[in-house]
């Protein structure tokens, strides 16, 4: 513990610093509402990323369905904070969500995650559809029109913090004892099975996790856009979330971070040219996955551990 | 008699279901790539077939042999454009990229030739024939004569010819294909001719059925057809066929009892059934590991 704390210090400092520069340029009109209009959709992807990436690149499950538990973490905290409209509310509906999809999570995965590679993309796609086709079909959550008029509850400030929470936490988890459990079935199921890992409680573990994750994201995008429909959560959806993922490289925290954020702009920028928009962001898209295959980043990390080595190795060499 | 009725409504709608299928089948059979773009080539075959109408006044048969080799010539040339460069690369990269392709030919259509739907030209006049209580329309038996004749050629090809084998050996070992002197580029490119002829075919006949085409047409039929291609068990031929049957008159029959909204939710929850029970799709076997 004490001997990590240096760089926990140091992790926590960039976050504050992060947050504190963002509001200096606030303040001084740098960045506008437009602008903190696309960091605040940047963060939500951030956390709907960290989750996905968990499943996809350290325990290796191809999820295609990630949309449908951001669904449920949206239409709890919307219906939640209908009739609550207070901070608490917001609390108490993400919690809710978090916790429904992570029962619903526990009963899709118990049984698909038997399934491999494509056949389990293919149906948690399927269970994510049925999802959105239920609360297309139920009375409380307004059918295919959705909710709107929802509080604005979510702001900036508290995308970031959350950002930094689901980030810390999902690392925290890859780099426990489980965590470590869950990468060793991404490698080669059957050695971890030998060693004596519960292949199936690990993945199911991961399914959960990034499911509970992706239903704060949704919690923050109903309560932040205010407008919630059945359509929002579609199959399109969770394909944003895979292709910053892989964008970003599978297995990379980091380089989730930098696809989020590279494809945020780039919609931010592209918002001027109309309907040629998507044209252009399709194009995009094609060239970097055929220049950079890997993905931005492949699974470099940043760590602030390693570069604090690397100055202090330097430091003695130059002496 | 209604029974009766909902199964020829749904075996003509599950014949579309299958043409597509096939192309997915194949493509997966051969390099292991969920074709996003699939579904798209379907749209474009039926635009084909809508300006080659309207524009030279063609009759339906030239309209559908046209758009077949232009959707084989565009299947051909997005291969080769933005699958081959990552040959090598994670299959789930080149997912991404067809995943771009689609979003790159649904978009663009919509940007060159808007998104609102348009009529088909009815190319051919809609009969409607009554045997008692029945009544089957001669588009919905020309899907389906179609579509059959379609399948046997291209079990055909698969079986009978040289490149048939090609694909066969390709899609079994590619390394050991190529050092006995096949050329896995161009058999892939084959397959993915043979592929789109058939979403373009499939295309043009959903356009006379459904009489309006629009530039997302694509998307649903492009999932619900790859749904049917995992059900029959991917990578094989008569399960893709079998897959698109199935889905079709699950989706007819749900909607005949009056359950329209949950029709997709359905289709979704009898693949998750099958794909539990038989994890490797209906016809599929279960290869086992071994360590």
């Amino acid at each position: 513990m004490k001997k990590n704390l240096k760089y926990n210090a140091i992790w926590l400092a960039i976050a504050v610093l992060g947050w504190v520069l963002i509001n200096v340029f606030e303040g001084v009109g740098i960045i506008d509402q437009f602008a903190e209009n696309t960091l605040v959709l940047i963060g939500i992807n951030i956390i709907l990323a960290t989750g996905l990436n968990l499943i996809i690149g350290f325990s290796g499950q191809f999820s295609l369905g990630h949309a449908g538990f951001m669904a449920l973490g949206a239409y709890a905290a919307a219906l939640v904070t209908q009739a609550i409209p207070t901070e608490g509310g917001f609390v108490l509906g993400t919690v809710i969500g978090m916790l429904l999809a992570g029962v619903v999570a526990l009963i899709i995965g118990i049984p698909t995650l038997r399934l491999k590679g494509d056949y389990l993309a293919i149906a948690t796609m399927g269970a994510a559809e049925i999802i959105r086709i239920i609360l297309v079909n139920l009375k409380i959550t307004n059918g295919p029109a959705g909710l709107y008029g929802l509080p604005q509850l979510a702001n900036w400030s508290l995308v970031y913090i959350l950002v930094v929470v689901t980030t810390i936490f999902t690392v925290n988890f890859i780099h426990s004892r489980n965590g470590r459990a869950i990468l060793s079935v991404r490698e080669d199921e059957i050695a971890a099975e030998s060693m004596g890992i519960n292949t199936t409680k690990f993945k199911v573990a991961a399914f959960v996790f990034g499911g509970m994750t992706a239903a704060i994201g949704g919690a923050l995008h109903a309560n932040y856009i205010q407008t919630i429909a059945p359509n929002d959560f579609g199959i399109m959806e969770s394909i944003n979330i895979l292709i910053i993922v892989v964008m970003g490289g599978i297995g990379s925290m980091t380089g989730t971070f930098a696809a989020a954020a590279l494809l945020g702009i780039l919609d931010m920028v592209l918002q001027g040219f109309g309907a040629l928009r998507m044209v252009l962001y399709s194009l995009a898209l094609i060239l970097i996955m055929i220049f950079r295959p890997k993905g931005l980043l492949g699974t470099w990390e940043f760590s602030v551990k390693r570069l604090f080595n690397r100055t202090k190795k330097k430091a003695k060499e130059g002496a | 008699m209604q029974i009766l009725q909902q199964l020829i409504n749904g075996l003509s709608l599950g014949s579309i279901y299958a043409l597509l299928a096939l192309g997915y089948t194949m493509v997966y059979g051969i390099i292991k790539l969920i074709n996003f773009a699939h579904g798209d080539v379907y749209m474009l075959g039926a635009f084909w077939g809508y300006y080659m109408i309207n524009t030279f006044h063609v009759g339906f048969w030239t309209a559908l042999i046209l758009s077949m080799i232009f959707c084989a010539i565009i299947g051909v040339i997005v291969e080769f454009l933005a699958y081959r460069p990552l040959r090598d690369s994670p299959r789930i990269v080149v997912l991404i990229t067809a995943i771009g392709v689609s979003f790159l030919l649904e978009n663009g259509m919509s940007y060159l030739f808007s998104s609102s739907p348009r009529d088909f030209p009815q190319a051919m006049v809609m009969h409607r024939y009554h045997l008692g209580s029945l009544s089957i329309s001669n588009v919905q038996v020309l899907i389906l004569v179609t579509s059959i004749v379609l399948m046997i050629l291209l079990q055909l090809i698969i079986k009978r010819t040289r490149m048939g084998k090609a694909m066969r050996a390709v899609s079994v070992d590619p390394e050991a294909a190529q050092l006995i002197g096949i050329n896995v580029d161009h058999t892939i490119s084959f397959t993915f001719a043979l592929g789109s002829a058939l979403a373009g075919a499939a295309g043009v006949m959903i356009g006379l059925y459904y009489n309006s085409i629009d530039p997302l047409m694509g998307m649903t039929p492009g999932i619900k057809a790859f749904v049917a291609a995992v059900l029959g068990g991917i990578g094989l031929i008569p399960g893709a066929a079998l897959g698109g049957f199935v889905i079709g008159l699950v989706e007819t029959a749900v909607q005949a009892m009056g359950f329209s909204a949950f029709r997709d939710a359905a289709v979704y929850g009898i693949l998750i059934v099958i794909l539990i029970i038989r994890p490797a799709g209906i016809l599929g076997k279960t290869t086992r590991e071994k360590v």
